[in-house]
């Protein structure tokens, strides 16, 4: 048997008279690359933003490494997102301040006692794993696209997350540059041995990425299995993403 | 049919919105963990940075209020008054609400745009899960740096207001620093500088509240930002005229 690292029940959110959410069950195991298919709007950034605490959803459970997150405290839901990450769909790079900066914020401000000496290498490692060490005293806005979406990575794996949540790494990336964004969180993976939840509808990016796949159709996982095995099943709600 | 027109109801809402955003300013605030570098930051940005429109358009304002001045006050004999009466309306009127609505351009736009682009995309969702609660970082800050920073705002611009007047007088007659001043302060009593100067807290308060709230309620989307600092600026120029008209008020009763 599998250790789930995220176990969801049953969850459930509206916004208004908008049910995003219905039910929801979903489980990610330790050590997996779990991708999250559904088609724009279905609730798959939601989904994600309830799991770190920033959502509150209606009804259900969702439980992160052993703790429930919806009873947490502000100081242990803080205690617990030191070790979940979170790559946001838009990165949400700070624009007013410099790569060093953006990187260091989360250091800093999880209160996590550390000389500056210290801080600068964890700044320059996480650099490294992206491979974007001269950015290091650049503003955001200088960057492109596919450069801010790395530095958002690394901004994300600087704390050196148990488990990573990644919003449509690969949306709005010319080909080469998401495959690169697709070998950095399959590196990342192997490395440092992240469980790690990816929202996409790249079919590339899921191909190349998916342990296992959840289709999320009118605010429920419709299906939960291998690429191979998804991709035979014959449904209206499914099929139209393999063709 | 709805008991209340449609745009009053909009704005009986929002209203109540700022109303409830300005309670959880409060309730905020007040709880450590206190943001001071940040705070310090925002002195800086909103205040040092404001201080060459600010001094621009009152050096202009004092000047330009003099030569005006003069044609009148030279028909009833009396502008050897000039000073005095220049001093009189920048220490009581045109000082603050001159400097408080440069600062609502400037500030509340400012503010209302880089909270508004903070949110779309998403940055202050990025904060709340790195241990940083936005709600302080970003709000209580900036608030109480305009708090703070407007009242010396115009303390400054008055007297740079003051020194636009002595060269106004100088175009035309020559006359002393010494006696110039002593010309303006003659007439002026604790009365006439007090009460405008406590009010400039309220507006700086204002202004930066007002901006805050329709930054951190902007919407998804771009042209949602451009609305916020747009409409951070109406909404903060008027809050400004009432509050001074409620000020003058209060200020009349200790008269
Ligand atoms: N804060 C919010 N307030 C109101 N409605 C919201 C909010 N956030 C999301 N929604 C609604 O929830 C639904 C799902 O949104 P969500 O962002 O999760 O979609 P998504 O699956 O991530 O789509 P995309 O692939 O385009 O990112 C949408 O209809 C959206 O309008
Ligand atoms: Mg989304």
């Amino acid at each position: 048997m599998k250790e789930a690292v995220i176990r969801i029940k049953e969850l459930s959110k509206a916004f208004g008279s908008n049910q995003v959410l219905i039910g929801f069950d979903l489980d990610l195991y330790r050590g997996e690359n779990l991708v999250v298919l559904g088609k724009s709007g279905s609730g798959k950034s939601v989904l994600i933003k309830c799991i770190i605490g920033l959502i509150d959803p209606d009804a259900g459970s969702i439980n992160v490494l052993g703790q429930d997150v919806l009873s947490l405290d502000h100081q242990e839901l803080d205690h617990l997102r030191v070790k979940l990450g979170f790559l946001f769909q838009s990165n949400a790079l700070y624009d007013s301040m410099t790569i060093r900066e953006n990187l260091e914020f989360p250091l800093r401000r999880h209160s996590i006692q550390l000389s500056d000496r210290e801080t600068d290498d964890l700044v320059m490692e996480a650099l490294e794993n992206v491979g974007l060490e001269h950015t290091v005293d650049m503003m955001p806005i200088e960057l492109s696209g596919g450069m801010r979406k790395r530095i958002a990575l690394a901004r994300t794996l600087i704390l050196k997350p148990d488990i990573i949540l990644y919003d449509e790494p690969t949306t709005g990336l010319d080909p080469i540059t998401s495959l690169e964004i697709i070998s950095l969180i399959n590196k990342i993976k192997e490395k440092y041995g992240t469980s790690s939840m990816i929202i996409s509808h790249d079919m590339r990016c899921v191909k190349l990425t998916a342990d296992r796949l959840a289709v999320l159709v009118d605010g429920k996982c419709k299906v939960v299995g291998t690429y191979d095995q998804v991709s035979r099943i014959q449904d209206e709600d499914i099929s139209p993403f393999f063709n | 049919m709805p008991l209340l027109p449609t745009n009053f109801r909009i704005f009986l809402r929002e209203t109540g919105e700022i109303a409830r955003f300005t309670g959880r300013f409060f309730v905020e605030g007040l709880k450590p963990r206190y943001e001071f570098a940040e705070f310090i930051k925002q002195c800086f940005i909103l205040g040092y940075k404001s201080l060459p429109l600010v001094g621009l358009t009152a050096f202009i304002i004092g000047l330009v209020l003099t030569m005006q001045l003069r044609p009148t006050m030279e028909y009833f004999g009396v502008e050897v008054q000039i000073p005095a009466m220049v001093g009189v309306a920048i220490f009581r009127e045109i000082g603050p609400i001159l400097t408080a609505l440069i600062f609502a351009g400037k500030i509340g736009s400012s503010i209302g745009a880089e909270l508004g682009s903070m949110k779309v995309t998403e940055q202050i969702d990025a904060m709340e899960v790195s241990g940083t609660n936005p709600f302080k970082f970003l709000v209580v800050t900036r608030t109480l740096a305009a708090t703070l920073m407007l009242p010396i705002l115009t303390i400054l611009s008055d007297a740079i207001a003051l020194t636009g007047c002595f060269l106004g007088e100088n175009l035309y007659q020559s006359l002393t620093y010494n006696l110039f001043f002593r010309k303006v302060f003659l007439n002026l009593a604790y009365i006439d500088f007090i009460p405008a100067f406590i009010k400039t807290f309220f507006f700086g308060f204002a202004i930066a509240i007002v901006g805050c709230y329709k930054g951190y309620s902007t919407e998804r989307g771009t042209e949602g930002v451009g609305r916020a600092a747009n409409s951070s600026v109406v909404i903060s120029s008027v809050l400004i005229f009432i509050i001074d008209l409620i000020a003058v008020q209060i200020a009349n009763i200790f008269q």
